[in-house]
């Protein structure tokens, strides 16, 4: 990834302007290439470990369910924090990603509150 | 660089290349200038002129309702052979009356056009792309070209839908909230999977919902990235905030609407079972078409999810518009300005947390229902404060009545109507009684009715100006505003009397089968109809001062009714780009009657 | 091209709107950065609607209803791997086209399209048609005792587990008049040039014959009580199971069970999120002149669509580890 040499923008069929030149943040780019080969590395891993750990017997399908939710979770925040960036993103996309988070975690948890809670005999089984 | 500098060289190329006005562009044809636009004003006034219609569209199909209410079984004076010509024998019977179908036909597509094809389109879409642009002092929206996608989209739904007017069986009939197990086998039966009614509905939904998407999204854009050097946050016109927070609603609940339109559709055509229990019977056997499992409620939920949210997407830019309207004419700031912000603000996050008080009667337990209630008692608490702090704004202003402003006051005294007989609602136990009630009906038509529709009238007659360089007539302005006051009360408030008595919503001869029920209440059904009546000829004025003021009103300059914000702050019309000067703002946005200045209004640009 | 579109149609060509390329000193950002994001946020709440429904369904599904292990594990393991290699060459051609390295850009811009069209064509070509030809028949309650020696109730009973109303396998006779007839023509005809046997075929009208699957081959059998990686060969063992005793039955597509619809439903809108994907990077590889074309005259603009574009892809890639594990383990 660090090979700033063959940089096309250096050749004559392209005008100088700044937009051109390699910007001054280069090197903490390359240094990021590292970073993205690892968390890349640790993503494989840890679909492996979710497989593995499905076959695993906890004692309750549920706990299955919990154990596999908590890697797919890990996974999917080095996904959102690293390649998306997320990590030291700006303050004004934290600020409307957390609101939709707290939504989307309503959505879920007061629908299955509503579920959870019937008054007997009205709310009948789906199945 | 600093903010000013980056900002300031935006607009001076803008004003280089577009500050002379349309009339440098003499090479843009019809189709370029005016349909295939990306310019927002335009995009602006599409979306508006395209949710007119349907709102017109919509209130002549309660007409036909509300005839039959009166008057069940009749066929409708003068034009019903002409509705049986258009709307086919489903929907009208050969005399010309509605039949039981072609009332829930009409019954579901009022409520449909009225949320998603009227109001939303010309208060969130047309008026916002019109003026937030304008009043934020940016060149255009953040996405031009998204933009117009968004009003393709939209359009593509528009024509979709009317389309299911005209296949076999007529258009949707399982109301406006389609709940399944109804819409999930509605007109399936011995016809088309595809081409019928609630399919269509549907996929014309899914078009709609995606078009608001990409719009939200862009006002959000424009609305934080492009504001004016020196335009703040706590500077701009509550419009844009009412504006902002209404495109969050829509970007955040619209999704899981439209995630279950694709399930409903699913159950529709490819046979799924998302919200079709085991055990459906339809006539006298189980359905085999569905294997079971699924759950009618689990789309009661995803719907009000939206539908909830998308009530405050319908009043939030009119008290926008209401809120510009009213700090004009009063010549005063807006009372509590800063209030009304952190208000919008919590009630737009209160709106998502409780939707289930639309489902009380789905058997929801003790626990979850006092939730319900309780998060529906606190978001009344915001509101009372937006309502207060426009009637504070009243107090000691030297008022202009004007047509805009004896809107935006009638609006007040109506949205209150309709907000405080929602407080009962909230509440199981009264709830379990008025579902479903014309009391229901009464209550959220007071707030969007003579509510949203009455501060989306004074944004037409203030705005207008703007747009055409003209004013409607003062004289016929009037003569609407009171005529459509007066008969809109004598349609929606005996709906109150109707629903407390025990009305039901959805009895298409207007009660007459439960006489021993209805009786003392039936005779308002007359009056309800004539008002309404009364109210299309008042609206007849309207259009008609719509269409000639255009060329006939009475010119005006730049800024007509001497206001302070920075829509008022370009040349009229707003030319391609829209400002004609580098633009700096200085001050708030409701900076009237200020003491020692010599004008009772000081332009936000305005330095001094 | 550009040119052409700008000559017949100006306005569709963008006037100076600000913050296009630059970002905006006091948010930080370039418009389509917010853009992309609250882009995602409502992606965020359209598959929020998804899951919730794959919840609701589940929670609410009765013993017995939501099946577990019918996907083929390894094949959706490949997939996961290949999305994930796909988000690092992505983020690569970023980073690449940040340095000014437009070889570089091209070729991981190149893995990553492939990547994404491995997916879906395994997906396609492979995982759902064998889906389709895969079948399922519910036994009613009341008939299930007498299809014991295939759901094996006793034992599921006994040690502590959720009933088993199912046999699944291949169709080979169903009964006349059922729209399965064809296929299971063709799986008998399979099945006899395999086996050599001929007794798939019964005369009986109304029965629906079943090579069923290694699990109710043997339903007693503790080694089934949970699923396994490595799929299993489906067995020779014959069900007849007739019609009056089918509560429903389906082949493995979205009329099968509220488990496929969702699994249907979902895997289906993030395959299209998947095609969606590739059409923009494909474009952003050609020489289009908002494609590649934009490196000679705003490289950093091309940067910028590049991540934007990469952003998108992360997220289907994020929504993907989820439905993984739901759909295919747990
Ligand atoms: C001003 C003229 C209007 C009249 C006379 C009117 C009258 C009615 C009546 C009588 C119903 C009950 C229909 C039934 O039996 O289910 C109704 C339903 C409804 N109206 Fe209006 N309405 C008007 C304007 C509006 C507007 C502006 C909206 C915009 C939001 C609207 C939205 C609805 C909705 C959502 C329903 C429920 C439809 C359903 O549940 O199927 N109406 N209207
Ligand atoms: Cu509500």
């Amino acid at each position: 990834m660090s090979a700033p040499h063959t940089d096309h923008s250096s050749q004559p069929v392209l005008d100088s302007s700044s937009i051109h030149d390699v910007p001054a943040n280069a090197a903490e780019i390359a240094s990021h290439a590292v970073e993205y080969l690892k968390v890349g590395a640790a993503l494989l891993v840890l679909t492996g470990v979710t497989v593995g750990l499905s076959y695993v017997d906890f004692g309750s399908r549920n706990m299955n369910i919990v154990v596999g939710m908590i890697v797919a979770t890990i996974k999917a925040g080095l996904v959102a924090a690293i390649f998306m960036h997320l990590k030291g993103e700006k303050i004004t996309i934290w600020r409307f990603l957390v609101m939709t988070g707290i939504f989307a975690a309503g959505l879920f948890f007061l629908t299955y509150l509503a579920h959870s809670d019937p008054i007997s005999g009205t709310f009948h089984a789906t199945h | 660089m600093s903010t000013i500098a980056t900002a300031d060289t935006g607009h001076h190329d803008a004003t280089k290349e577009h500050g002379h006005g349309e009339h440098h562009h003499p090479e843009l044809g019809f189709l370029q200038r005016w349909v295939f636009s990306t310019d927002h004003k335009v995009i602006g006034l599409q979306y508006a002129v395209t949710g007119l219609s349907f709102l017109f569209f919509g209130f002549l199909l309660m007409l036909v309702m509300r005839w039959q209410l009166a008057s069940p079984g009749q066929p409708v004076p003068m034009v019903g052979a002409f509705l049986r010509s258009v709307f086919g024998q489903t929907v009208m019977t050969d005399a010309g009356a509605l039949t039981a179908a072609g009332y829930n036909v009409f019954g579901a597509m009022h409520g449909t056009i009225m949320v998603f094809f009227g109001i939303v389109p010309v208060a969130v879409a047309g008026f916002g792309n019109f003026v937030v642009p304008l009043q934020i002092g940016a060149p255009d929206m953040a996405f031009p070209k998204l933009n117009m996608a968004s009003f393709w989209c939209f359009f593509t739904s528009c024509v979709i839908m009317t389309g299911s007017f005209f296949v076999p069986g007529s258009a949707a009939k399982s109301g406006w909230t389609a709940y399944p197990p109804l819409a999930g086998i509605a007109d399936l039966e011995g016809g088309n999977i595809w081409l019928n009614g609630q399919t269509i509905w549907l996929i014309a939904m899914v078009f709609n919902i995606t078009g608001s998407l990409l719009g939200s999204i862009n006002f959000i854009t424009t609305i934080i990235q492009l504001r004016a050097p020196g335009l703040t946050w706590m500077r701009l016109p509550f419009f844009v905030w009412a504006q902002f927070v209404t495109a969050f609603l829509l970007v955040l609940a619209f999704p899981p609407l439209e995630a279950a339109g694709f399930m409903q559709l699913t159950d529709r055509v490819l046979g799924t079972s998302f919200f079709m229990p085991t055990g459906l019977m339809i006539g006298q056997s189980v359905a085999q078409t569905w294997s079971g499992g699924g759950s009618p409620i689990l789309w009661q939920h995803l719907f009000w999810f939206l539908a909830h949210p998308e009530v405050y997407v319908l009043i939030l830019p009119a008290i926008g518009i209401v809120s510009e309207v009213v700090a004009n004419n009063t010549r005063k700031p807006l009372h509590g300005y800063k209030a009304m912000v952190y208000s919008v603000f919590v009630l737009g996050f209160l709106s998502f947390i409780v939707w289930a008080h639309h489902m009380y009667m789905t058997g929801m337990g003790a626990k979850v229902a006092a939730f319900f209630q309780v998060t529906t008692i606190m978001i009344s608490v915001p509101s009372v404060i937006l309502l207060t702090s426009l009637l504070m704004s009243l107090w000691g202003g030297s008022i202009r009545f004007n047509t805009p402003m004896l809107f935006a006051t009638a609006f007040l005294p109506m949205f209150g109507l309709g907000g405080l007989t929602g407080i009962p609602l909230a509440f199981n136990a009264v709830d379990l009684f008025l579902h479903d009630t014309y009391y229901v009906i009464g209550h959220f038509h007071y707030v969007v009715a003579p509510g949203t529709i009455f501060g989306l009238f004074a944004g037409v007659y203030f705005w207008y100006p703007k747009v055409t360089g003209r004013k409607m007539s003062e004289f016929l302005g009037h003569v609407h505003f009171w005529g459509s006051l007066i008969t809109i009360n004598g349609i929606f408030f005996p709906m109150f009397l109707q629903g407390m008595a025990g009305v039901h919503r959805r009895w298409y001869d207007g009660g007459v089968t439960y006489e021993q029920l209805a009786g003392p209440v039936l005779h308002w059904n007359m009056v309800m109809t004539v008002s309404a009546g009364l109210l299309a000829l008042f609206q007849l004025v309207f259009i008609w001062n719509f269409f000639t003021s255009w060329k006939l009103g009475q010119k005006v300059g730049r800024n007509p009714w001497d206001a302070t914000t920075l829509d008022w702050d370009t040349p009229t019309p707003p030319p391609h780009g829209n400002f004609d000067k580098p633009l700096m703002v200085y001050r708030g946005p409701y900076e009237y009657s200020v003491p020692g200045h010599p004008t009772d209004f000081i332009p936000q640009t305005e330095k001094v | 091209m550009s040119n052409l579109i700008s000559k017949y149609f100006p306005l569709f060509t963008d006037k100076e709107v600000p913050h296009t390329v630059q970002a905006r000193p006091d948010t930080g950002l370039y418009s389509a950065k917010l853009g992309i994001w609250l882009f995602l946020a409502s992606e965020v709440m359209l598959f929020g609607g998804l899951f919730s429904a794959y919840i609701f369904l589940r929670i609410g599904a009765e013993p017995g209803y939501w099946p577990s292990g019918l996907l083929n594990v390894p094949v959706g393991t490949m997939n996961t791997a290949i999305l994930i290699i796909s988000s690092v060459t992505v983020v690569f051609a970023w980073a690449a086209l940040k340095m000014r390295q437009l070889g570089k850009y091209r070729l991981y811009m190149l893995i990553t399209i492939l990547c994404g069209a491995i997916f879906l064509t395994v997906k396609l070509s492979y995982e759902w048609p064998a889906k389709f030809n895969h079948f399922g028949v519910f036994i009613k309650k009341e008939s299930a005792s007498k299809y014991e020696a295939f759901l094996g109730n006793k034992h599921l009973e006994v040690t502590g587990q959720n009933p088993r109303w199912e046999i699944t396998g291949h169709l080979l006779d169903a009964p006349k008049g059922s729209s399965y007839a064809h296929q299971a023509e063709h799986n008998a005809e399979h099945f006899a040039h395999e086996t050599g046997r001929h007794d798939a075929v019964t005369p009986a009208e109304d029965d629906y014959v079943i090579q069923v699957d290694a699990v109710n081959a043997n339903p007693s059998d503790k080694d089934n009580d949970r699923p396994h990686f490595w799929p299993r060969e489906t067995s020779t063992t014959l069900a007849v199971i007739n019609a009056k005793d089918v509560e429903s039955a389906s082949v493995f597509a979205p009329r099968h069970s509220t488990y496929f619809a969702t699994y249907f439903l979902i895997t289906g809108l993030h395959g299209l999120h998947v095609l969606g994907g590739i059409l923009v990077f494909l474009y952003l590889w050609l020489p289009f002149p908002g494609g590649t074309g934009l490196y000679k005259t705003n490289p950093e603009h091309l940067a910028n669509r590049v991540e934007i574009a990469g952003l998108f892809w992360h997220f289907v890639d994020l929504v993907w580890i989820f439905v993984f594990p739901i759909f295919y383990l747990l």
